[in-house]
């Protein structure tokens, strides 16, 4: 008999009518890792609230310790040692690194005053504890996304944890955070710490994991132990359909003009010497770790990162590009890596989002904007991509993350570039619409656009590229092609020095 | 990086002052006499207790521009109940009422703020028009000046520091003490209290400050009642050095006081500023306000001044800023 | 298909109503404010001189809201109109006072120049505003802030102080075309070029989704630096327009002219429901925000003055104001709320 930290059964859950869990049970086992895996909008992080006791259940049952809560409020489950990293960390950017460590420890105090020499004490202890080396006079916002994270822990740590939940701690890390983050969490296992896991990273969950749940739509799939599963199982199980991955492969036709050239492309310590080409109707994927230089890459292609040296030409032109507005002209698009800051305008309309690239030429009559060019031109683009609304004038926030994307990839798509540079595609994309939207990516080269894919998700690459770039320290250092690879060897190559 | 950044805007600030002052002084040595500095001293102590109150409103993510209405209402009021019903109140009595109007009225922008999760700026934009409405058509519109409580004019002609100068006598008013306590205590709340911890939490994220556990109806309560406070003893001190009860001072001056507590490093968007900071862009702004005439600036042209350096302060650091953005691009996935 | 189509257009149609809910909103508020001052000052209110006396008074800060408006649309604002405004009044002033004077050149010569000079002033005020804010990088509050403050500087060396007094530009603030004031004709005629330039025009759009999104719209290839330039340099222009009426009613350009100006436009902007984090914001409701605080002035303070007889009613307004405005926001937060409460129920 397993030592059972937590144990839910039975648990419901809806909201104003909607149901959110139904009859789901989940057993936590003192010490191990477990993973809980599903789709956006399966319920995984309600089940996290009602762990943390944000949620209250509708009914089931849920034993912690040992004792029964009929109602668990946030402070008994912090009592209990429950700790929840949610994906934004709760941690304050302008205070130190030492200051949000100790902050909720010396609250929780019910301190008046602040003691700075315990704050540090506090912090280097908690630091200590996980091996880990920050400055602790820093602001938060210095750090990056990794080591915020390892502050999370360390100051969920100092609280005594006993469970400590992640909500998506991969989504933002490259694969060597990630690499560093999982030897921590191996190092705290040992010492007895239990974790749960929020992701839909596969390739992770398998790694790390000891225990997996599975949830589809609110309900149960399964649970149990690692060796249990495999990739295939885990995709059938979270989408409810297998999904086989077609590799893409296209030859170019190499005695016309590139569509675009690189050559000698270099900027002060971001990138040296970086030259390749692509042809019309290639996918080409840039993929490396953080620093690498491979979203510099894209920034320079872009117009918003100057570059020292080097020439780009497009259909054999040599080009300058200096500002965004250049790229244009030369028919480059750029879908950002960070779609809510970046890439979209959440408070405006789906329609709007839509026609931002080409208002200008949905013109009519003296020069004026003509909403009904621009109505029409919305709905093509709502129905071509499948976006998913009942109504293209409700604001862009009303989405879900995959159909955000779509609404970015057609904002592109309306003004016809020729060249569409993704940076993480399928970032925060479920599985499902994930294979659509790399289905479209197909489509779109197969009409003779050229894609430049940046992206460290192995099995993205593989599936979409026809080549691979592997980018190290600012340098391309390898073409790789995808036929004559696997996952494994490419995640070797990815995390070399 | 922005450590560093802030710590250079600081910087910047004394050493804008420094060269202001040696050159100011090199031009025109009655810079650097005990009546014109006895002067300058004068002139921050009201500028100086109201940035304190409008820093710790900054860091707190929100801004108030009703304080000068809350101070010449509390003036106001005060100097006319005194007037009317007892003209030989202590001045102490005159400072605690005022205080006390000045955290009622206070409370008023906490209750809009806090109830209705309004926007600050707009709730305190509606509160600088009502209450100095209420002030001019409910208390009174006319100056008070001739018939004074004794106690306030004996205030008023008090002297920490009396110096025979060549011509006349350079006087240095206690009231400065105000804003020396003021400060400090500032300094002693934002820096060493968990209320003050929670100022700043609440200014970097409101949301993680709410699961940290802080309050943030009781911080905000804090917040706006400080500064109606120290706005009743601003008021009240700038009654008290002016001699008189004047319903239209005041107001009209609150983004001078919000320019001196920005180029003292607070950014509007919150979680960010110092007392130190906020003592620098006050320090700056009085010099530039009450020095330029010594070097032979006509008093015309003291609002081009003023326009300039806040111009030139907040338009350096943008430019700096600019610069680190431009080189952290490419960071963006970190 | 015919159907569907029909169907489609029904409901853009109900959702642009209930997106409309706070213009709504105001309109009635507006309207009662209107009645209600007409029953209770019979014969006073809803009278033709005082509807003409209420319309020679709105446009001069009716006009201003327009700049304040634009600039908060893209989620900055602009402080420094006043001080724009009688910049560029003084400078036409000037003009109309040394060559227009006795002896000097022809009146029909002189007028438009003045005006053109006007216009000018108020254009480079902008455009410094633009510069700031987009080259620079200075935060619009403090930009304009510190222009603000260079511009009221700027005029008070110009005149040392006192008004430059001229009477040439006085058949604009004192005549009318078909009824209308002058005026008021001009604030129609900017309420519908800056209706058509927000809905109807790429530089209109690109305003509102600055407004939402700076960064994204530089990522969308939206030349942010040029659409933040043009719009303080209209809100410049629109200045400079005000500053002409302000000169043609007062007879007299001065430095310190309509001060209050600054906050009563960005209240009239923020009862107007635009937002001032950016992106939001109707010509409609502006325009119904400007008519409503100059009924409530009036009635205001025609009410006091028939209850009290004395001149402390002009304060009262004041107090009125600041009580509107915080009443709008509060309604909108329990409609909001409520209707918060009918989604999740009919959930």
């Amino acid at each position: 008999m397993a030592d059972e930290i937590i144990r839910l059964t039975g648990i419901h859950k809806s909201f104003a009518g909607v149901r959110a869990l139904q009859d789901v049970d989940l057993t936590i086992e003192r010490g191990k890792i477990h993973c809980l895996v599903g789709e956006n909008g399966c319920g995984k992080s309600t089940l996290i609230k009602i762990i943390a006791g944000v949620y209250e259940r509708d009914a089931g049952e849920m034993i912690i310790n040992g004792t029964r809560y009929e109602k668990l409020t946030p402070i008994e489950a912090i009592r209990e040692g429950i700790q929840v990293i949610y994906q934004d960390f709760s941690l304050f950017p302008n205070l130190t690194v030492a200051e949000n460590i100790a902050l909720n420890e010396e609250l929780a105090e019910g301190r008046r005053f602040v003691n700075w020499r315990n704050v540090y004490r506090v912090a280097e202890d908690a630091l200590a504890q996980i091996d880990v080396q920050l400055p602790l006079k820093a602001r938060v916002e210095e750090m990056s996304v990794a080591n915020k994270q390892l502050i999370a822990i360390s100051k969920a740590l100092r609280q005594n944890a006993q469970v400590i939940i992640m909500d998506e701690p991969t989504s933002a890390l490259t694969e060597r955070e990630v690499r560093a983050l999982f030897s921590v969490i191996r190092k705290l296992e040992a010492r007895g710490i239990t974790f749960l896991f929020v992701s839909h990273k596969l390739n992770e969950v398998l790694e790390i994991s000891e225990k997996i749940i599975v949830l589809r739509n609110g309900k149960n799939v399964s649970q149990g132990n690692r060796s249990e599963y495999d990739n295939r199982r885990l995709v059938r199980e979270m989408t409810g359909h297998d999904i086989t991955t077609k590799r893409y492969t296209y030859t170019p036709d190499k005695s016309s003009e590139p569509l675009l050239r690189v050559d000698g492309l270099s900027a002060k310590d971001l990138l040296y010497e970086i030259s390749f080409d692509l042809y019309a109707g290639e996918i080409v994927g840039v993929t490396g770790l953080l620093g690498s230089g491979r979203t510099e890459l894209a920034l320079a292609l872009f117009g918003t990162l100057s570059i020292d040296a080097g020439q780009i030409s497009i259909n054999g032109e040599p080009v300058k590009i200096k500002s965004i507005q250049d790229a244009i002209a030369h028919g480059i698009g750029y879908v950002p890596e960070d779609r809510l800051t970046e890439g979209l305008f959440l408070e405006r309309s789906i329609g709007n989002n839509v026609v931002v690239r080409i208002i200008d030429r949905l013109r009519g009559t003296l020069g004026f904007t003509d909403p009904r060019r621009v109505n029409a031109q919305i709905d093509h683009w709502v129905n071509a991509l499948s976006i998913k609304t009942s109504d293209p004038s409700l604001p862009a926030k009303t989405l879900s993350g995959g159909n955000q994307q779509r609404v970015v990839l057609a904002k592109w798509l309306a003004s016809e570039p020729n060249l569409l540079i993704m940076n993480g595609p399928t970032i925060g994309v479920d599985i499902g619409s994930k294979d659509e939207l790399h289905e479209m990516m197909k489509t779109l080269a197969g009409q003779g656009m050229g894609l430049l894919v940046i992206s460290d998700d192995i099995p993205e690459l593989l599936a979409t590229c026809n080549r691979i770039l592997l980018m190290r320290h600012g340098r391309i250092v390898e073409e790789i092609q995808p036929a004559q690879t696997n996952e494994n060897e490419l995640a070797a190559k990815l995390i070399e020095e | 990086m922005f450590r560093s950044l802030i710590k250079r805007n600081e910087f910047l600030v004394a050493v804008t002052i420094i060269a202001l002052v040696l050159y100011i002084g090199f031009r025109n040595p009655v810079f650097y006499t005990y009546s014109n500095i006895f002067d300058l001293l004068r002139s921050g102590t009201v500028v100086g207790i109201f940035a304190m109150g409008v820093l710790v409103v900054i860091v707190s993510g929100g801004i108030d521009v009703s304080f000068t209405a809350i101070a010449v209402f509390a003036l106001y009021s005060t100097v006319k109940f005194m007037v009317t019903y007892a003209p030989d109140a202590p001045i102490w009595m005159a400072f605690v009422m005022a205080s006390l109007i000045g955290l009622g009225l206070g409370m008023i922008n906490a209750f809009f703020i806090s109830k209705f999760h309004l926007p600050t700026l707009i709730v305190t934009l509606g509160t600088l028009s009502m209450f100095h409405g209420f002030l001019l058509f409910a208390i009174g519109n006319q100056i008070i000046r001739n018939k004074l409580p004794p106690s306030l004019t004996a205030f008023a002609r008090t002297a920490l520091v009396s110096i025979q100068m060549d011509r006349g006598i350079a006087n240095l008013h206690p009231a400065i003490f105000i804003t020396i306590v003021v400060a400090i205590f500032t300094w002693l709340l934002l820096d060493y209290t968990m209320l003050g911890r929670g100022i700043y939490a609440l200014g970097g994220a409101r949301e993680a400050a709410e699961r940290a556990g802080f309050n943030i109806n009781h911080i905000q309560y804090f917040i706006y009642g400080f500064v109606g406070l120290l706005s009743g003893i601003a008021g009240m001190t700038f009654g008290a050095l002016n001699r008189q009860a004047n319903p239209q001072d005041i107001v009209g001056t609150e983004l001078n006081v919000i320019a001196a507590v920005v180029l003292g490093g607070a950014t509007l968007t919150g979680g960010r500023g110092t007392v130190i900071g906020t003592i620098l862009g006050v320090t700056l702004v009085v010099i530039a306000n009450n020095s330029l005439i010594l070097i032979g600036i006509p008093p015309v042209w003291q609002r081009v001044v003023i326009g300039i350096i806040i111009l030139i302060g907040t338009g350096l650091p943008a430019i700096q800023e600019r610069r680190a953005g431009k080189a952290m691009v490419g960071l963006a996935d970190m | 298909m015919e159907e569907t189509k029909t169907k489609a257009a029904q409901k853009s149609l109900l959702s642009r109503l209930s997106g409309d809910s706070y213009i709504l909103r105001l309109l009635a508020i507006t309207i009662l404010i209107f009645i209600a001052f007409s029953i209770v000052l019979p014969g006073k209110f809803f009278t033709v001189r005082n509807l003409q006396s209420m319309a020679v008074q709105f446009p001069e800060f009716g006009i201003l809201a327009f700049a304040i408006m634009i600039t908060m649309i893209t989620g900055g604002i602009d402080l420094s109109i006043v001080g724009a405004a009688n910049l560029a009044a003084i400078a036409a002033a000037l003009i109309l006072t040394h060559l227009g004077g006795d002896g000097g050149m022809s009146l029909s010569l002189v007028i438009p120049l003045a005006m053109v000079a006007a216009l000018i002033v108020g254009s480079i005020a902008g455009l410094i505003n633009g510069f700031l804010v987009a080259k620079v990088g200075i935060t619009p509050i403090l930009a304009t802030l510190g222009t603000w403050s260079l511009y009221t500087g700027l005029s008070y060396v110009i005149t040392g102080g006192p008004a430059i007094t001229t009477t040439q530009l006085a058949f604009i603030g004192n005549s009318s075309v078909v009824g209308l004031p002058i005026p008021v004709i001009v604030f129609a005629l900017l309420a519908v070029a800056f209706s058509i330039m927000l809905n109807r025009t790429t530089f209109g759009f690109n305003v509102y989704m600055l407004g939402t999104n700076p960064t994204a719209a530089r990522f969308s290839g939206i030349n942010i630096d040029r659409v933040l330039i043009r719009t303080y340099w209209l809100s410049g222009l629109v200045a400079s327009i005000a500053g002409i009426i302000f000169l043609s009613r007062a007879n007299s350009a001065k430095p310190d002219y309509g001060a209050s100006y600054v906050l009563l436009t960005v209240l009239i902007a923020i009862l107007g429901g635009i937002s001032y984090t950016g992106g939001v914001g109707k010509v409609s409701g502006l325009v119904l925000a400007v008519l409503s605080i100059q009924f409530l002035s009036t009635g205001l303070n025609m009410l006091m003055l028939q209850l009290s007889g004395s001149s402390k009613a002009i304060f009262f307004r004041q107090f009125a104001w600041g009580g509107l405005l915080l009443l709008v926001m509060v309604i909108n937060y329990y409609s909001e709320k409520w209707k918060d409460k009918r989604a999740s129920e009919a959930a």
